[in-house]
């Protein structure tokens, strides 16, 4: 090799270089861009009023506690064990019974030919399209005409009925990407069409199902306008409600309490999405959707 | 044979099928179509949880149209924050996908800590948070005064409060960002070299190859984005209220407080209404102008 190309290897080896370097570099600032409002909200949680607002520093000059402990107790007559069990009645029934009706329908449009079908699967997308906030109006007039209001029945009766038309969707695309052939050999070794579901697509299914439990995870234990509307009794608040109720005392409340209470209304979700991350992207990669 | 087969199949399964999709034709009928009609014919109506319904005809309407000054700045200040927001958050959740895509380590690490805000973002706690960070005495100003920057007033003055709440919305763009990675992986590295075979600069095969691939990806985020971003609630009705000057004041926290506080439910039904024809208008633009931007291999017949 003539030293002019290996001086020209060189040249090119160390822009490639320099190019990473640069790009690490913007990687992880913005990292810390964004990470950091998170845990500037943990530090803020365990220093005092004064601090929180003078200090940048993510580490406390005095850690104190009682933001939690004081903040747990709440400022009215519950306390946050009455928030967060709440938010488990409310969101655990809402997640276990949208799995299984959206499996069963979506079982039915990805296996089955049948009349109306091409019309039906348009009109589970365009329910994907619908705001919520056309139909909200009704929705809550319906409830209220059932005596469903201030319970958990507006979000548990329309998880029965796969209302949630994205997981619908979204596990059609995983089931019709499962061959065929599977269930055309059990249907000849006798198998019924709900037997193939059970003892096929099920078990090819627990990644897409996993990820229909942890979206509808996150959505419900987020959610804030369809509480707000629906629940009207301190005694039944989820966390969103809570929290927006100590935002709303705001003068008086030592803000740590409103920050430790903040982080813990956050753990569920950040806890879930760390074991589970994988399926949160194959989630939205299968379906081309937000997440 | 195996045709003959499945048509038999067909035959047979037909109304077995029926069983499985019976829930959601249940739930669709009784809480998506018989509210989306319900709320169409009380838009015509004086309709109020406190009284009997009384049709009004058009009145509804004509009052948003000529009457309304809230309307219209609500209007005006939801099509500011969607024309600001959407393209914001699409845009860097592309270039940092692309950027992610350059065979580097430790993207896993990278990829976790950017999709982390999108899984809190639409809650009450991150509101919170943000109402903090942005406050006049807040921690955003404390960090601009150490780089000798005069304190900006971020949810206080009209001109910058939509600015501060479409930064929310930019934060967020992990979700966007793992969606356009996934598309640029599907793109064939032959392209690219054939590219450079030809001489063709990065930019140029950004807009000749990168563009073009990921159009599917694109119209799709731009859509769904667009929708959310219409109807957002959450960040006006926590963090501003609607103010200052009702310069957030979004046309979904219009919607609520017609409804809820004001009990206007007829009048409300007439604003959803119009905010469902303007979001279709919206998607049609965009569906209809999608062939001459977007790219689809199979020549968009599959």
């Amino acid at each position: 090799m003539s030293t002019k190309s290996v001086a020209i290897n060189q040249r090119v080896h160390t822009r490639r270089v320099t190019k990473k370097i640069v790009c690490y570099l913007f990687l992880t600032f913005l990292g810390v861009v964004m990470i950091y409002p998170l845990l500037w909200m943990v530090s803020a949680s365990f220093k005092t009023n004064n601090e929180i607002f003078s200090s940048l520093s993510l580490v406390p000059k005095e850690i104190l506690w009682n933001g939690y402990s004081d903040g747990w107790k709440g400022s009215g007559q519950y306390s946050f064990s009455v928030f967060f069990s709440n938010t488990f009645a409310l969101v655990l029934p809402t997640v276990v019974l949208t799995m299984f009706s959206s499996l069963l329908v979506s079982y039915g449009f990805a296996r089955f030919s049948f009349k109306g079908k091409k019309v039906m699967f348009m009109l589970v997308i365009a329910c994907l399209m619908l705001p919520n906030e056309v139909v909200i109006v009704p929705r809550y007039m319906l409830f209220n005409k059932l005596g469903w209001l201030n319970t958990y029945l507006p979000f548990w009766v329309p998880a029965v009925f796969a209302t949630y038309s994205f997981f619908i969707f979204m596990l059609v695309q995983y089931i019709r990407s499962i061959p065929r052939e599977l269930d055309e050999s059990a249907k000849i070794d006798g198998c019924s069409s709900f037997g193939i579901l059970c003892l096929i697509i099920v078990p090819l299914c627990v990644p897409a199902l996993i990820s229909v439990i942890i979206f509808q995870f996150v959505w419900r234990w987020n959610d804030f306008l369809n509480p707000l509307i629906y629940i009207s009794s301190v005694k039944k608040y989820p966390l969103s409600l809570a929290l927006r109720m100590s935002l709303d005392v705001t003068d008086t409340v030592s803000w740590n309490q409103t920050m430790a209470m903040a982080v813990l209304a956050m753990l569920p979700p950040v806890i879930l999405f760390f074991f589970t991350q994988k399926y949160f992207v194959e989630g939205i990669s299968t379906t081309g959707m937000k997440g | 044979m195996r045709r003959e087969l499945n048509k038999q199949d067909h035959l047979k399964n037909d109304k077995v099928a029926y069983l499985y999709v019976l829930p959601w034709i249940i739930g669709f009928v009784w809480f998506q179509l018989y509210p989306f009609v319900a709320s169409f014919v009380y838009s015509f109506s004086d309709f109020s949880i406190l009284k009997p319904m009384k049709f009004v005809g058009l009145k509804n309407y004509r009052q948003m149209f000529t009457a309304d000054r809230l309307f219209w700045g609500s209007l005006r200040s939801t099509l500011v924050y969607v024309l600001m927001a959407v393209p914001g958050k699409l845009i860097f959740a592309l270039f940092i996908a692309m950027i992610l895509n350059l065979r580097l380590k430790f993207i896993g690490f990278f990829r976790t800590v950017y999709y982390l805000p999108s899984i809190l973002g639409g809650s009450v706690a991150i509101s919170i948070l943000w109402k903090f960070l942005f406050a006049k005495q807040g921690t955003i100003n404390t960090l601009l005064g150490k780089f000798h920057i005069p304190a900006v007033d971020w949810l206080g003055s009209p001109k910058l409060a939509l600015f501060t709440m479409g930064l929310l919305v930019v934060w967020q763009f992990g979700s966007s960002m793992v969606l356009f990675l996934a598309g640029l992986k599907n793109i064939p590295n032959e392209l690219y070299e054939a590219a450079r075979v030809d001489g063709a600069s990065h930019f140029a095969s950004f807009f000749k190859i990168t563009l073009p691939m990921l159009s599917p990806v694109i119209l799709f985020n731009l859509i769904m984005q667009m929708i959310n971003a219409f109807k957002e609630f959450n960040a006006p009705y926590l963090i501003t209220q609607g103010g200052p000057l009702n310069s957030t004041y979004l046309y979904g926290m219009m919607l609520y407080e017609n409804a809820f506080q004001y009990l206007k439910m007829g009048y409300a039904s007439a604003e959803s209404w119009v905010l469902f024809a303007i979001i279709m208008t919206f998607t049609a633009l965009t569906f209809k102008t999608s062939p001459y931007w977007t790219y689809y291999e199979d020549g968009g017949n599959a």
